[in-house]
C-alpha cells in the first residue's frame, strides 16, 4: 500500500515540528508562568520574544557564535523585564496596560534595530543529531533536536520543583497569593515581582533567539506570529503549572506543525486552515476555561486578570 | 518551673490619626498566665490598641512593659522576637499555600531548601502535642473557615510565642468549635504556658472563658476589672455609655399567615465551580422573619446571590405568593421583591456615584424621576434622595456626595432605605448589622421589625445567632448548601442549632 509510509511521515513531521514548534512556546510559557505566580501579568512577552529573537540573530551574525546570541537576546529580554517590573512598581499602574505599551515597544524596536540583519545568513544552533544511528535520513532528521528543547524541559521541572520546596519559590507563591501576608512577614512585593518579572523576560528573550537561531531559523518580521500571546494563555490551560507548561507546549507545537507536516506529503488542501489550528486550539481552550460563572482553578489570587 | 507566660502592662498608652484621637491614655494589666477580654463597640479603638502593641502602628505616647521591664516594639518582627504573637481579623495564611507551607513560612528562618520529609515530621509531632488537628497537605483554600482559625492559632503556638494576641477570632466558627478553640487555650494559660488577650463582643466567651476584662469606649478606658465580679448588664452599660437605644417596636401576632416565599430544590453554582446552594427548600410567610443562621461559605451568599438575580438558578424553582418567579428587575418590581447583600458598599451601590444616585437605582427608569421616557429629572432624583434622607436618617453632607463617603451604618442605612422605603411584599437581606454601632443596629432592626409587622415575608441570612434569636419568628439553619434545622424560634435552641451549622 501507498498510504502508509505517508502516515508514518506525517507522524514523524509531526513529532518533530511538535518538538521545534514547541521550544519557543515552553520558554515564553515558562516565563510568564513564574511572573504570574509573582501577582503580574505581562502581556509585553510578545514584543519581547521578538526583540529576542533579533537581538540573538544580530549577535550571531556579528560574533559568529550562535550560543552568545543566545545569552544576548536573554539579557536582552531581562532588561524589558525590568522595565515593566519598574514601570509597575509605580503606584496606580496598570500591569496590562503596560504590557500591551511594552509589547508594541520591543516588536518596534527590533524591527527599527533589525532591518539591516534581515538579508545576510547567522550561524544556526546546531542540534544533537539522536537519530543517526538508524540510518534513516527521516528519523534522522526528525531526531536532531535543538538543546534549547532539553533546557527547556529541565527548567519545568526545576521551576516546578522549586515553588515546592525552596524558601524563593515560596516567597514568590506567597506574594502572588497574598499580598497582605507577605507583607506582613516583611517581603518587599515590589523587588519580588520586578525580580521575577525581569527572570520571566529572560526566558523570553531565549525563547527568540530559537526562533531566529534554530527554527524557522531566520530573522525577518514576520517570524512571530503571536507566540507570544499564545503562550499567555497556555499558562492559563496549564494552570500556572510548569510541568503542566511543559505538556501544553507540546500540545501547541503539534498543532502548529500540523501544517507543514500535511503539507510536507503533498496534502496542500487546507493549507490555510491547518496553520491555523494553534489560534482555533488557542480559542478552544479559553472557552473551555474560561467561564464567567467560576474564577479560574488555581489562578494566584492577586493577579490583575483574576480578580 | 517557672511560668513561661509573659505580662504585659500597657501604660497611658495614645494614638491619633489626624485630627481623630483613637486611643486616649489606655491603661491595662494583662498578668501572667491569665486571659484578658477586651470589649467595646466597633470603632472603640480595640484594634488599634493591639496593633500599637504589635508595632503595626507607632502609639504617640505610653509605655509597654513586658515581665515588668520596658519595652519598645517597633515593627512586628520585633514583637515576634519578644514571643508577642497576633491572630488578626482577616486570614493571614495563604491561600494556595499546603497547611504545611504556610508553617514553615512563617518562621524568621526559613531554609533555602526546604526538607520536606524533615519538616513534615517535625510538624506532625508538634500537631501531636495539641489537643485538635488540621489537615497539613491540603491548600488552604480547601479548608472550611473554623480549621483556618484553628491552624492560624495553631501558626501562633508552633512559633512558640507565649502572649497571644486575638481579634475576635471566633466570629468565623461555630458555637462548638468556639468553646473547642477558647478551651485549649484557657488550659495553656491555667498551665502557664500562655498569656491571651482577646478582643471579642460575645459576653458569653467573656464570662466563661475569661479572667479579666478592660471595656474601651470611644478610644477611652471606661472600666474593667475581674470577670467574676461584673455581671453582663454592667459590661453592656459601660460598652455603650449614655446612648440611648431607641426602643424596639413590639411584635404584632398575625396568627397564622399564607405563604409569601416558596423556594423549591434550588441549586446553585459557587464561584469556585462546586455546588453551593444544595436541593434547598424554605418557605416564607406573610409578615414573618425566617432567620436563617449557619457558619459563614455554608452557601448562604450564593442563596442570596439567587433570589437577588446575581447568579444563575441551577435548577429548582422559586414562587412568590404562588406565581413562578425569575428574579429579574421587571419581576422584582412588579412582585415587590427586594434584597440587600451582606456589605452592601461592595456589593449593592456604586461607590463612586452620589448618594442621590445610588437611592435612585430601583425607580430611575420610571416616572417621575424619568421623564418622556428617556430623559432623568435631576430635581426630581434630588428631592427623592432628600426625602429619603430625612425620613431614614441618613447622615451625609449632601445628596451629591459620593457613596463610599459615608461611614458604615449611614451605608446600610441609605441601602435599607432604598429597598424598603416603598411596597415591599418580600425582603431578602444578609448580615444587615455586621460591623455597626449599637445606636445602628437597634435602628436596622426596628426597622425590620416595622416592616415584618405591615406583613412583609422577610428572609434574614445572619452569622449573628443573637441576631437571628431576637428578631426571627422562626429559625433555619444552613449548612453545606442545604437546610439542616427548622423550628420556630420558641421552640429553638442554641445547642441543636450548634449542631446543626456544623453539619450534624
Ligand atoms: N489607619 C487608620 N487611619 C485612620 N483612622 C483609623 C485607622 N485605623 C482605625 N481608625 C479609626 O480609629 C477608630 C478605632 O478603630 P478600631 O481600633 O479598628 O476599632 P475596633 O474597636 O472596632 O477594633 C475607628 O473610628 C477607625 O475609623
Ligand atoms: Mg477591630
Amino acid at each position: 500500500m501507498s498510504q502508509d509510509p505517508g502516515v508514518w511521515t506525517v507522524l514523524l513531521a509531526i513529532f518533530a515540528g511538535a518538538i521545534r514548534v514547541s521550544t519557543p512556546f515552553l520558554f515564553v510559557s515558562l516565563g510568564e508562568c513564574l511572573t504570574e505566580k509573582s501577582g503580574r501579568v505581562n502581556l509585553g512577552l510578545e514584543g519581547t520574544l521578538i526583540f529576542g529573537a533579533m537581538s540573538a540573530y544580530a549577535t550571531a551574525y556579528t560574533t559568529g557564535s550562535p550560543w552568545l546570541g543566545v545569552l544576548v537576546a536573554g539579557f536582552a529580554g531581562l532588561s524589558l523585564g525590568v522595565l515593566h517590573g519598574l514601570l509597575c512598581n509605580l503606584p496606580r499602574i496598570n500591569d496590562v496596560a503596560v504590557g500591551i505599551a511594552l509589547m508594541l515597544f520591543g516588536t518596534g524596536l527590533a524591527f527599527f534595530f533589525g532591518k539591516p540583519f534581515i538579508q545576510p545568513a547567522a550561524p544556526r544552533l546546531p542540534g544533537i543529531p539522536l537519530g543517526d544511528w538508524t540510518g534513516n535520513t527521516a528519523i534522522a532528521s526528525a531526531l536532531d533536536i535543538n538543546p534549547l528543547f532539553f533546557v527547556g524541559g529541565a527548567l519545568a521541572w526545576i521551576m516546578a520543583w522549586g515553588f515546592k520546596t525552596t524558601r524563593w519559590g515560596l516567597i514568590v507563591r506567597m506574594v502572588g497569593d497574598s499580598a497582605a501576608a507577605a507583607r506582613a512577614m516583611g517581603y518587599s512585593l515590589g523587588r519580588v515581582r520586578l525580580i521575577c518579572t525581569a527572570l520571566g523576560g529572560f526566558l523570553s528573550g531565549i525563547g527568540g533567539s530559537f526562533l531566529s537561531l534554530s527554527y524557522p531559523g531566520s530573522w525577518n518580521e514576520g517570524l512571530s506570529s503571536g507566540q507570544g500571546l499564545i503562550a499567555v494563555a497556555l499558562v492559563i490551560f496549564a494552570r500556572w503549572n510548569p510541568l503542566r507548561c511543559f505538556v501544553a507546549a507540546l500540545l501547541f507545537g503539534g498543532a502548529g506543525a500540523l501544517g507543514p507536516a500535511l503539507q510536507s506529503i503533498g496534502v496542500s488542501q487546507g493549507y490555510y486552515l491547518f496553520n491555523a489550528a494553534p489560534y482555533i486550539l488557542t480559542l478552544l481552550i479559553m472557552i473551555v476555561s474560561v467561564s464567567p460563572k467560576r474564577s479560574l482553578k488555581d489562578a494566584p489570587s492577586e493577579l490583575s486578570i483574576t480578580r | 518551673m517557672t511560668k513561661r507566660a509573659l505580662s504585659i502592662d500597657i501604660l497611658g498608652m495614645g494614638k491619633r490619626f489626624g485630627a481623630f484621637q483613637a486611643l486616649d491614655d489606655v491603661s491595662i494589666s494583662v498578668p501572667a498566665g491569665s486571659f484578658h477580654a477586651l470589649l467595646g463597640e466597633n470603632g472603640a479603638g480595640k484594634s488599634t490598641l493591639v496593633k500599637c502593641l504589635m508595632g503595626f502602628y507607632q502609639p504617640d505616647g505610653g509605655d509597654i512593659l513586658l515581665n515588668g521591664k520596658q519595652v519598645t516594639i517597633a515593627a512586628p518582627r520585633e514583637a515576634r522576637a519578644l514571643a508577642i504573637g497576633m491572630v488578626y481579623q482577616h486570614f493571614t495564611l495563604v491561600p494556595s499555600l499546603t497547611g504545611a507551607e504556610n508553617l514553615v513560612m512563617a518562621r524568621a528562618d526559613v531554609p533555602l531548601v526546604v526538607d520536606w520529609a524533615k519538616e513534615t515530621k517535625a510538624l506532625n509531632d508538634f500537631l501531636d502535642r495539641m489537643p485538635f488537628r488540621v489537615p497539613l497537605d491540603l491548600p488552604l483554600s480547601g479548608l472550611a473557615a473554623g480549621q483556618k482559625q484553628k491552624l492560624e492559632i495553631l501558626k501562633q503556638l508552633y512559633l512558640n510565642q507565649r502572649f497571644l494576641i486575638l481579634d475576635e477570632p471566633t466570629s468565623v466558627l461555630t458555637p462548638n468549635e468556639a468553646t473547642e478553640i477558647l478551651g485549649l487555650l484557657r488550659g495553656m494559660t491555667q498551665a502557664g504556658d500562655l498569656t491571651v488577650l482577646m478582643i471579642t463582643h460575645k459576653f458569653r466567651e467573656v464570662t466563661e472563658f475569661c479572667d479579666g476584662v478592660t471595656v474601651l469606649r470611644r478610644g477611652r478606658k471606661v472600666g474593667g476589672g475581674l470577670v467574676s465580679e461584673l455581671t453582663t448588664d454592667a459590661m453592656a452599660k459601660l460598652m455603650i455609655g449614655e446612648t440611648q437605644v431607641p426602643k424596639r417596636a413590639e411584635r404584632v401576632d398575625h396568627g397564622v399567615t399564607p405563604i409569601m416565599v416558596d423556594l423549591i430544590a434550588l441549586y446553585g453554582t459557587g464561584d469556585d465551580g462546586l455546588p453551593a446552594v444544595k436541593e434547598l427548600d424554605l418557605k416564607v410567610h406573610e409578615g414573618e422573619i425566617l432567620g436563617l443562621a449557619g457558619v459563614s461559605g455554608n452557601g448562604q451568599v450564593e442563596l442570596l446571590e439567587i433570589l437577588a438575580g446575581q447568579r444563575p438558578l441551577a435548577e429548582g424553582r422559586i414562587f412568590v405568593q404562588g406565581k413562578p418567579f425569575t428574579p429579574k428587575r421587571a419581576e422584582m418590581d412588579l412582585m415587590k421583591v427586594f434584597s440587600l447583600p451582606e456589605e452592601p458598599l461592595k456589593n449593592a451601590t456604586a461607590p463612586r456615584m452620589s448618594v442621590a444616585e445610588n437611592l435612585a437605582f430601583r425607580s430611575f427608569d420610571k416616572a417621575p424621576l424619568t421623564k418622556a421616557r428617556w430623559f432623568l429629572s435631576g430635581k426630581e432624583i434630588r428631592a427623592k434622595a432628600e426625602a429619603l434622607i430625612e425620613r431614614y436618617n441618613i447622615r451625609t453632607r449632601s445628596p451629591e456626595t459620593p457613596m463610599e463617603a459615608l461611614s458604615g451604618g449611614n451605608v446600610q442605612r441609605a441601602v435599607l432605605a432604598r429597598e424598603i422605603s416603598g411596597d415591599v411584599a418580600v425582603l431578602v437581606i444578609a448580615n444587615p448589622c455586621f460591623g455597626l454601632d449599637f445606636a445602628s443596629v437597634a435602628d436596622i432592626r426596628g426597622q425590620l421589625l416595622a416592616l415584618r409587622n405591615k406583613g412583609t415575608a422577610i428572609l434574614l441570612i445572619s452569622e449573628d445567632l443573637d441576631e437571628i434569636l431576637e428578631l426571627s419568628d422562626r429559625i433555619a439553619v444552613m449548612s453545606e448548601g442545604h437546610i439542616t434545622y427548622l423550628a420556630p424560634a420558641g421552640e429553638a435552641d442554641r445547642t441543636a442549632i450548634g449542631h446543626a451549622m456544623a453539619g450534624h
